[in-house]
């Protein structure tokens, strides 16, 4: 039947498929080899310099994972910076109180509430979730700068900074902890689960998806909600790393998560993706932070480096959509 | 407008003689003669694939022919492209509507040939005065400033037609242009050809619906193979030679014997109404039987199995599973309750592209291949390959990308992705449209497989030798309605020409209709 023509072609597309797949770690090893090079005078290489980026790392990498789920599933959440600052903002007042248990419990509270409104709203108005949640940034962001009045409010408790900021499990920043524990149960859960299937075949066709009993609205209010209290987890990190919250945290992080996906081989469009990707992408985009710092650009020509490089990505992304 | 007379003495305006057309092996015309004479409506019909559109699209510049030739008013042309076609005044409606539904009548009708003021700008109200001009001439009465997209159906139809109407072509080609326009829309189409006619234009109407080829036509042409079977005026034809030209010798039915079938029925259906699209059907299906459901795209029988499924909202009436009750709301609660659904559409509907071949098949099936909450890999690859041997699927294996299958094994995984799910009911519309022979045999002999292990199976075809060869029974939906039911067991011959008959019958002659609802739907003449 199978001609030696079209045994090839299938053969080189297979191929193709996994050159594409791997074409991220490809790209996170020439990057490292770059700036190991250009900039070993300058202590890119040193425990500390490597150190930090993973930590500087951790947040976008966990909110990194909840995108994962919600691109897959052929929607888009960009209300996760407003999410991280109202979260942080919360605990913060609550561990004021002295409360760590009910700091926690509130600050995923609030990523809980604004994911299912966002899915809700998706789901049951069909208003895109582009701009469902383009409207809930504007009213969380709000809504954090209404709470504490603009006021930065600082976090004293030591338990809550060991824990969510400056503590070592051994010789690990328990930082790296966090991640690695979202990165490994956010793998299993999209590799691994039927949940995982279900989020993938609502994204690659939605109307397939439904026809075949697929809970489609459920599938993407659940990725939704994912994807907020992924963003009030990096609120909490945040908040006992710098040791205070602000309204303006996270304000800087959407774009770096949407980079950071679509890097890693998650397609914008949905039915695609890849948790493990998500977070070497997560570092790419930290070393470049780190890197572009150390070679002494600018924070301004930094955002603008950023802008190239999601563009760069999306292209990426767009051309293997069409492949 | 000084008008032609159509008489015999009168040259054709559209003379096409010997005309072949292959399409890599297959041929779709085998040499046909079509002779299109001034002021006249000639009918064009066959069964799928019998030539009609390749025809049309050699006729309208879109093919060009293998041999054969062309001659408009005697003087032979060759047609290169479309445009070419519309300049010696061929004018063409689609059957998808080429319409903006976004933008009004007259911004349509003059679409990328807008008339300008002076300075250069577009000049909206030049349009709609014009295309005032253009309906009037036409009959019709719609406001040129109107939305296209708030229209009815029908209005949009003519729409479509005054927009080819601005060039004033001499020859009008319409396909399928009454497959989703209701009773009266049609005679409001029929009023503008017949006006048309009356100026001199020709028309090619193409249609399944032969009544009203019958009702509308000067001459008939009738297709099979890719040769012309059947070509006179409308007095010399009747339905039952037009039906016996389309369909070849009588009796192509297997005899496939009475089965096994249990008394008890699977799935029962009463009085199931759905806006205008389904007035009132009433059926069941037993365990071990499969019911197909025959009928003319707008009959009714996609959303007949659509509300089956759960995914029309607005369904009145009552479906009974074994004999309870059941509300089926979503094709969520449809697959709980055992009910699998195969779409029209597969492109669209069915396969999702850029997965594997296995993602494809267990779509439905995830929760039931997990130990401790987890996905079995081993599970996976088992059940995958059971689904891909069942149903003959060719694939390099369950982790190739669907769409590098050919459409008859991306169907096969569709429907292996219903059976997989083991459901004691399973429907499906229209599931060899448009896929080999081959795999179509295959298909068919799991689908009945399927049935005679038990399960109840709703099979909905355009194919009526399929419906034939595959169905105990066959419901023949009408406008909404079920016109006739059509059994084995009942002593009634399952052949497709008795089928096709079936389908197009006037209502009045159904002496034998088992099954038609109480009432008389209005005359479709």
């Amino acid at each position: 039947m199978t001609t030696p023509t079209s045994r090839l072609t299938a053969v080189r597309r297979t191929f193709d498929g996994r050159l594409s797949d791997y074409v991220v770690y490809l790209g996170f090893i020439l990057i490292f080899a770059f700036f190991a090079i250009a900039l070993h005078d300058r202590g890119f290489l040193t425990p500390e310099n490597l150190g930090n980026i993973g930590r500087q790392t951790a947040m976008v990498s966990i909110m990194a994972v909840g995108m994962t789920f919600v691109l897959s599933a052929g929607e888009i959440d960009l209300s996760i910076g407003s999410v991280v600052a109202l979260a942080a903002l919360v605990a913060a007042v609550v561990l004021r109180a002295g409360q760590p248990i009910i700091a926690v419990v509130a600050a995923l509270a609030v990523g809980a509430a604004v994911g299912l409104t966002n899915g809700l709203l998706t789901t049951r108005l069909r208003i895109p979730s582009f701009l469902v949640t383009l409207g809930m940034l504007g009213i969380v962001s709000g809504l954090a700068r209404v709470l504490t009045d603009l006021e930065p409010v600082p976090v004293t408790n030591e338990t809550w900074a060991f824990i969510f900021g400056s503590g070592e499990l051994g010789p690990i920043p328990i930082l790296l902890v966090w991640t690695a524990v979202v990165v490994i149960v956010g793998h299993v859960v999209y590799r691994h689960t039927p949940f995982g299937r279900h989020v993938l075949a609502t994204g690659g066709n939605r109307t397939a998806a439904r026809y075949s009993g697929i809970p489609t609205d459920r599938i993407k209010v659940a990725t939704l909600v994912i994807s907020a209290m992924a963003a009030a987890t990096a609120g909490m990190l945040y908040a006992g790393r710098l040791q205070g919250a602000r309204y303006t945290l996270g304000e800087q992080d959407l774009i770096t998560v949407i980079a950071a996906t679509a890097i890693g081989g998650t397609s914008l469009f949905g039915g695609r993706g890849s948790i493990v990707g998500a977070l070497i992408g997560s570092l790419i985009m930290g070393m470049l932070n780190n890197g572009l710092l150390l070679m002494g650009l600018s924070v301004s020509e930094q955002i603008i480096a950023r802008g190239v490089i999601i563009i760069v990505a999306v292209a990426l992304s767009l051309r293997e959509a069409r492949a | 407008m000084a008008t032609a007379v159509p008489g015999p003495a009168t040259e054709p305006v559209l003379e096409a003689r010997d005309l072949r057309k292959q399409f890599g092996g297959v041929t779709a015309l085998a040499g046909v003669d079509f002779i299109l004479h001034p002021g006249s409506i000639h009918g064009l019909v066959g069964q799928n694939g019998a030539g009609k559109s390749t025809l049309v699209k050699i006729l309208n510049g879109v093919h060009a022919p293998d041999a054969g030739t062309l001659a408009i008013r005697g003087e032979p042309v060759e047609l290169r492209s479309a445009a070419d076609a519309q300049a010696r005044g061929i004018a063409m409606v689609f059957q998808e509507f080429s319409l903006v539904s976004t933008l009004t009548v007259a911004q349509n009708v003059f679409l990328g040939d807008e008339p300008r003021t002076p300075r250069g700008l577009v000049d909206d109200r030049a349009a709609e005065e014009a295309t005032h001009g253009q309906l009037a001439e036409l009959g019709v009465d719609i406001a040129p400033s109107a939305i296209v997209g708030r229209l009815p159906v029908g209005a949009q139809q003519l729409v479509e037609i005054a927009k080819a109407m601005v060039r004033r072509p001499s020859i009008l080609i319409l396909d399928e242009p009454t497959a989703s326009l209701t009773h009266g829309e049609v005679e409001t189409l029929f009023g503008v050809l017949r006006r048309l006619r009356s100026r001199g234009v020709s028309i090619v109407f193409i249609s399944h619906h032969l009544n009203e080829v019958l009702a509308i036509c000067d001459e008939v042409t009738v297709l099979r193979d890719g040769r012309v079977m059947l070509t006179g005026s409308r007095e010399d034809l009747s339905l039952d030679r037009i039906v016996v030209a389309m369909t070849g010798t009588h009796g192509s039915a297997v005899a496939g014997g009475v089965r096994a079938i249990s008394e008890r029925a699977a799935l029962e259906v009463r009085d199931l109404r759905l806006g205008t699209r389904v007035d009132g059907v009433s059926f069941s299906v037993r365990h071990g039987e499969v019911l197909g459901i025959a009928g003319l795209l707008g009959s009714g029988r996609t959303s007949l199995l659509r509300a089956v499924t759960g995914l029309e909202p607005r369904v009145d009436g009552t479906i009974l599973l074994d004999g309870r009750p059941v509300a089926v709301d979503s094709p969520v609660r449809a697959t709980r309750l055992g009910i699998a659904y195969v779409p029209e559409d597969r492109r669209r509907d069915g396969i999702i592209e850029g997965q594997s071949v296995e993602a494809n098949l267990l779509l439905s099936v995830w929760s039931r291949l997990t130990r401790y909450g987890l996905i079995s890999g081993s599970a996976v690859r088992a059940r995958a390959r059971e689904l891909i041997d069942q149903l003959s699927v060719r694939t390099s294996g369950p982790t190739q990308p669907i769409q590098q299958l050919s459409g008859g094994n991306q169907q096969k995984v569709v429907v292996g992705r219903a059976l997989a799910l083991e459901p004691g009911v399973l429907l499906l519309d229209d599931p060899t449209a448009g896929i080999d022979i081959a795999s179509r045999r295959e298909l068919l002999a799991r689908i009945r497989a399927f049935a005679d292990a038990g399960h109840a199976v709703v099979l909905v075809s355009s194919e009526l030798e399929e419906l034939g060869d595959v169905c105990d029974r066959v419901l023949v939906l009408r406008r909404g309605r079920v016109a006739r039911t059509i059994g084995r067991a009942a002593g009634d011959e399952l052949s497709e020409s008795a089928l096709l008959a079936a389908i197009h019958a006037d209502p009045e002659d159904d002496g034998s209709g088992s099954a038609g609802s109480a009432s008389r739907p209005a005359a479709v003449s």
